[in-house]
């Protein structure tokens, strides 16, 4: 038996996922192009105040980055359905909830990191002090993962679905709220000088739980997806 | 194409019916593989046992029961929509039969799905293999997958493939359908699989291609592999035991 290792397994589909990602580097940009027109739309529709800018800040941030964790989403799994390569995922004899994680992982390192670099820019731009610039980039780092675990067990719901896309955004949106709230509160209290430990431990929390269920869900949802 | 309610009696319609009948062609029915140089032993066999799978309420085929040894090769026939390749996605454990079971060395498949996908290798209808990827890139993630083959060597695979090599380094999605269905079939020489699942292996494929899966086929039931595909193609195997497998009649 010269079986892979799972380990092995789990390195292979990351590196394979990159790399179709970096050959595919429209698909990966969209999203992001999206966050910084949609961030950087709000300081021309709005009076212009620094003081109105600093305040709606956190929410637009991260309003936007969540929308655009939806639009890249839908990729996850949808080429990989339409070619038949899912199919030849789920008959490998190593653990699928596994696999799921390296591509989800893939996934949040070309559409959540991307984030992370792009958000102290357009930060600066609404007029977000060091501190919010800090926490910012703290609750991207610890919630954007989020974003991508539970997104990925809506798609893999999806996935075998003409007109999934509105029934994706429905089900995961609502899974987005509890992110959204601590985040953003996170980053207005940061502002006002206040304390975000809290916050931060429950986004941790909820980056934990997630990175422990989602895939194993996911796995399953594909798996009824494909039957 | 024989459609029944689900609320029929399934088993006792079959009985009735007669409408799936298992068929063995005569003339090689002698004729046992010759050499087994796979290291595998004789207990390797596939079974279903009283298949039948309904969609919307109806069944597409009910009370299948087929069963096939090493060395021998099942050809799945049927008219468009008789559940051909539902059968196929079945034994590979993709799809749940609404009754009965499929059985690997007499256990069923759930029981330890990794332990049977390590003996399979499934060429679907989609071919399974990345647009962007080359053909030796998508054939390499292949074998890192699964249970590579000792001598496993994807330029060697290509070429026996026939596929020119300058389409080596070009990736998959401007290859023609021909060529992408010779990349997927790589696979099936990549990996050290027991069972071969095709699904209409001849698509897309010139005579030449054709003869070739021929002769992979034959050397895969020769070698003690098991083979299980559907065609609308006549397969000339020569040397091997083939079973004929009539769906929807």
């Amino acid at each position: 038996m010269n079986e892979a290792s799972p380990g092995a397994a789990f390195i292979s589909v990351l590196r394979r996922d990159l790399m179709l990602a970096y050959r595919h580097r429209a698909q990966i940009l969209n999203p992001l192009l999206f966050f910084v027109i949609v961030v950087s739309l709000f300081p021309l529709g709005l009076d212009p105040e620094p003081e109105l800018l600093h305040t709606i800040a956190p929410g637009v941030i991260w309003v936007a980055a969540l929308l655009a964790a939806m639009l890249s989403l839908d990729n996850m799994f949808r080429s990989d359905f339409d070619d038949g390569s899912l199919e030849q995922l789920l008959l490998t004899p190593h653990p699928l909830p596994l696999l799921v994680l390296a591509k989800i992982v893939a996934h949040w390192l070309t559409s959540g990191l991307p984030l992370l670099v792009l958000a102290p820019v357009l930060g600066m731009l609404l007029n977000l002090g060091n501190e919010s610039l800090f926490s910012l980039l703290a609750t991207l780092a610890l919630g954007t993962p989020v974003l991508s675990l539970i997104g990925s067990i809506g798609v893999a719901l999806t996935v075998g679905l003409r007109g999934g896309g509105v029934l994706l955004s429905l089900l995961i949106l609502p899974l987005f709220i509890p992110v959204l709230i601590f985040a953003a509160n996170a980053v207005g209290n940061a502002g006002a000088g206040l304390d975000i430990t809290g916050q931060l431990a429950f986004l941790g929390s909820l980056l934990a739980l997630a990175s422990a269920l989602a895939p194993l869900a996911t796995a399953a949802a594909l798996r009824i997806s494909l039957n | 194409m024989v459609i029944r309610s689900a609320q029929s009696n399934s088993r006792m319609l079959a009985n009735h019916m007669g409408y799936l009948q298992l068929y063995v062609s005569g003339p090689f029915d002698a004729l046992k593989p010759a050499g087994m140089n796979h290291s595998m032993d004789d207990s390797s066999r596939i079974e279903g046992v009283g298949l039948a799978i309904s969609r919307n309420d109806r069944y597409i085929f009910t009370d299948l029961n087929f069963s096939l040894e090493a060395g021998q090769i099942l050809q799945v026939e049927g008219h468009n929509g008789s559940g051909k390749t539902t059968m196929l996605r079945i034994l590979c454990g993709l799809t749940l039969p609404s009754e009965g079971e499929v059985q690997w060395r007499g256990e069923n498949i759930r029981k330890n799905l990794a332990e049977y996908c390590a003996q399979l290798a499934y060429v679907g209808h989609a071919p399974g293999i990345k647009g962007e990827l080359t053909p030796l890139e998508n054939l390499d993630f292949a074998k890192t997958m699964d249970r590579p083959r000792k001598d496993a060597d994807a330029e060697k695979v290509l070429e026996r493939l026939q596929l020119p090599a300058f389409c080596d380094d070009v990736p998959c999605h401007n290859l023609s359908a021909g060529q992408r269905r010779r990349v997927a079939l790589g696979r099936l020489l990549m990996l050290d699989a027991r069972l071969w699942v095709l699904d209409e292996p001849f698509t897309a494929l010139d005579p030449g291609g054709r003869k070739l899966v021929e002769e992979l086929l034959s050397e895969h039931a020769q070698a003690g592999g098991m083979a299980v595909l559907t065609t609308h193609h006549v397969v000339n195997l020569e040397g091997c035991s083939v079973r004929q497998l009539q769906l929807g009649t």
